[in-house]
């Protein structure tokens, strides 16, 4: 615990050339648009300038990627770089479930939905054991009691709501 | 005396002494769930609290912030798994301590020092006030430039090793910051003509990505870990009374965290590590750090501890947050009006003061929930990371939905999700982005109302704070050119295979007979942490 590589973390090489040469191409696409998106106010100060900001930025971000592919150590990619970019693909699938969550919400509802959500990621992720499907049910029932019951979050009710009788369908509206 | 009644007066409303147990409760639960973590919690909790009055809101979060590294200390010791990133150098002597069989004696001994370095910081931050309330007010435009400007430098040296990536991701926050509308000719700025982008990028949704979803994507596609629980004995109040024993350790660290904690950028990591080194220097058995030594265990819990009240201190004091969690507390005093900086030490004194008790309250309140709970509060070690992932999802949809009920939130969070599972992945850090975007913000408001009254260059420094800001900041950018330049090695693109080679035939030769052993004993001596659990 003595030397000063204690307090330094180290930065997984496979992947990184890819992710640095990425970055590096996107600030780069992005310091010559700077005409184009940003404009020169007239009579305006240098800090003022609309473009100052953005401009001193990419700038930054220009030179801080570059130089550090330029003190990389290996900047070809191999194997193992396309076996790390494989690992990125995963969070893919789940950004679906996400975003197909975020998207059924407003027509099913936000408990039917959460439950259905919960229930069947578990089921995917390989929890199979009725225990734990339970546990994910009583977790979302749980999340949608807390969050919009009680700290009433702003979730507009669903579309299917609408078909409830008018009794229930004003609880549903406003605290499922 | 009457700014304490009135800061009383604030706090004895049952709305708030609801959020401090809520807050204090789930913070100790959520910090001892290895993967979760206070950033996370935070992140998710943000949008939920604007609807409430801000002294509520705040207090939930502060106890969070406070809390968690208490409950981060319970697998630290037990499993080997810090609970949060902050309680990595608790596993160095924790952990062999619970081999040891003194598992009980190592928590009781976390606790005791997490609360001696809670309580020491808020006592600081209550000693400052009054100098903070009158040296708050000389902070101008240009000297929270500075400071703002500040900040960003530390938070990039900071991260040795990482120097250029983090200046790189800094600067990526910083122009976050800058698209949509600008402030002064309302022109749209990397806009690309979509209208979803004509109002920026919200922080919370940026944080919630960064923070909440990558941490989910994480734990979805990683594998579960057996998790298996040694046995312990020993009370868990004898840690108080040993505590004592190491009055040097205990003031050391928790003065180190103060410091670290103040200033903008740095945080726990850099508080625990000088901390640790220090105590072990000042030790009497050296040896004995990282094979379970008490010292140790009190020097990084006392320190991390002590952190989160000290970095209040520029948060409060000028609106400059020092760390991401801190730069997500500033939405809700935004959200509520409420502008943190010299103002609000001159207005609204007994809110500050408010704010102190409640995290004083807060430490008494975790260590009595610890004393109680933990024996229970070990099996919450055991939840599987793929379901704990399932639950952060369904959790961070209900962060990004609440704020606007928008998709393109929603969207733009996952997008930021992936970017987050990415550089967690390759170990790179996120929280140079949070403060990029918040501190950019600043900057560029500040340097704006700061230019219209300088003339010359020289104006811009010519009062005293500014003057030492800057002399900091050129102090800082010329010891680390120096320390670059010292340090500089050309690049060593040999294949591993002719690498092995020449220290192959180095060692025929006989000439570094030495060779072998140096470097196994640089191997065992290093120890570094990631940004996993950031």
């Amino acid at each position: 615990m003595s030397d000063d590589t204690d307090i330094q973390p180290t930065t997984r090489i496979a992947g990184q050339v890819i992710f640095v040469g990425a970055a590096l191409a996107l600030s780069a696409f992005l310091l010559t648009q700077i005409g184009r998106q940003t404009i020169w106010a007239e009579g305006e100060s240098f800090a003022a300038q609309p473009r100052f900001w953005p401009g001193v930025s990419l700038a930054i971000m220009l030179a801080g990627f570059g130089l550090h592919l330029w003190r990389m150590k290996r900047r070809r990619p191999n194997r193992l770089d396309r076996e790390e970019m494989m690992r990125w693909v995963e969070p893919l699938e789940f950004m679906i479930w996400f975003m197909v969550f975020v998207f059924a919400v407003p027509i099913v509802g936000f408990l039917p939905m959460s439950i259905a959500f919960a229930i069947a990621l578990t089921w995917r992720l390989g929890y199979r054991r009725r225990s734990m499907l339970v546990l994910a049910a009583v977790f979302a029932v749980a999340v949608v009691i807390l969050f919009k019951g009680f700290l009433g979050v702003r979730i507009p009710g669903a579309a299917l709501y609408e078909l409830l009788p008018a009794g229930p369908r004003s609880f549903f509206l406003q605290y499922l | 005396m009457d700014i304490l009644f009135q800061a009383v007066d604030v706090l004895a409303r049952w709305d708030v002494l609801l959020a401090l147990l809520v807050g204090s409760i789930g913070g100790v639960a959520i910090g001892a769930i290895p993967g979760v973590g206070p950033a996370v919690a935070i992140a998710i909790l943000l949008p939920a609290t604007f609807s409430m009055d801000p002294i509520v809101g705040l207090t939930v979060l502060l106890g969070i912030y406070g809390s968690s590294m208490y409950g981060g200390a319970i697998p630290a010791i037990l499993i080997n798994t810090p609970g949060t990133a902050v309680n990595a150098l608790t596993t160095y002597d924790g952990f062999p301590m619970t081999l040891r069989g003194e598992g009980r004696r190592a928590l009781s001994l976390a606790y005791s020092a997490s609360f001696f370095g809670g309580v020491f910081s808020v006592i600081c931050l209550i000693a400052l006030s009054p100098l903070l309330a009158k040296v708050a007010p000389m902070f101008g435009s240009r000297e929270i430039f500075l400071a703002a400007l500040l900040g960003i430098l530390l938070v990039v040296v900071a991260h040795r090793g990482q120097m250029l990536v983090a200046g790189a991701l800094a600067a990526f926050g910083i122009f976050l910051s800058t698209v949509g509308l600008e402030p002064v000719k309302y022109t749209r700025r990397y806009t690309f003509e979509q209208t979803w982008l004509a109002s920026g990028f919200d922080l919370i949704v940026v944080v919630l990505g960064l923070f909440a979803i990558s941490q989910a994507f994480l734990l979805l596609t990683m594998d579960d870990e057996k998790v298996r629980i040694a046995k312990s004995r020993g009370s868990l109040f004898q840690g108080f009374r040993e505590l004592f024993r190491h009055p040097r350790v205990v003031t050391v660290s928790a003065s180190f965290g103060v410091i670290m904690g103040m200033i903008p950028g740095v945080g726990e990591f850099t508080a625990q590590f000088m901390s640790y080194t220090s105590a072990r220097k000042l030790s009497k058995t050296p040896d004995a750090f990282g094979h379970g030594s008490s010292e140790g265990l009190i020097a990084s819990e006392t320190a991390n501890n002590a952190v989160p009240g000290a970095a209040m201190i520029p948060l409060l004091a000028l609106g400059i947050p020092g760390e991401a969690l801190t730069a997500m507390m500033l939405s809700v005093f935004y959200v509520h009006n409420v502008v943190p900086g010299p103002g609000l030490f001159a207005f609204q004194m007994d809110f500050v003061v408010a704010l102190y008790l409640a995290l004083l309250i807060l430490n008494v309140l975790v260590v009595v929930f610890l004393l109680i709970s933990t024996g229970w509060l070990v099996y919450l070690t055991k939840i599987p990371n793929r379901f704990l992932g399932m639950c952060i999802l369904l959790l961070s949809f209900v962060g990004v939905y609440s704020i606007r009920n928008s998709a393109v939130d929603c969207t733009v969070a996952a997008a930021f999700g992936f970017l987050g599972y990415i550089l967690k992945r390759l170990n790179m850090p996120i929280v140079p982005i949070v403060l990029g975007m918040v501190l950019g913000g600043i900057m560029e408001v500040k340097l704006r109302a700061a230019m219209t009254r300088v003339n010359t260059p020289w104006d811009f420094i010519d009062r005293p704070i500014a003057f030492i800001l800057f002399a900091i900041i050129l102090i800082i950018l010329i010891s680390t050119a120096w320390r670059v330049r010292r340090e500089w090695r050309a690049v060593d693109r040999r294949t591993p295979a002719k690498k092995a080679s020449a220290r192959f035939s180095r060692r025929l030769a006989g000439r570094y007979g030495r060779h072998f052993d140096d470097r196994l004993k640089i191997q065992r001596r290093k120890r570094r942490y990631d940004h996993m659990g950031s």
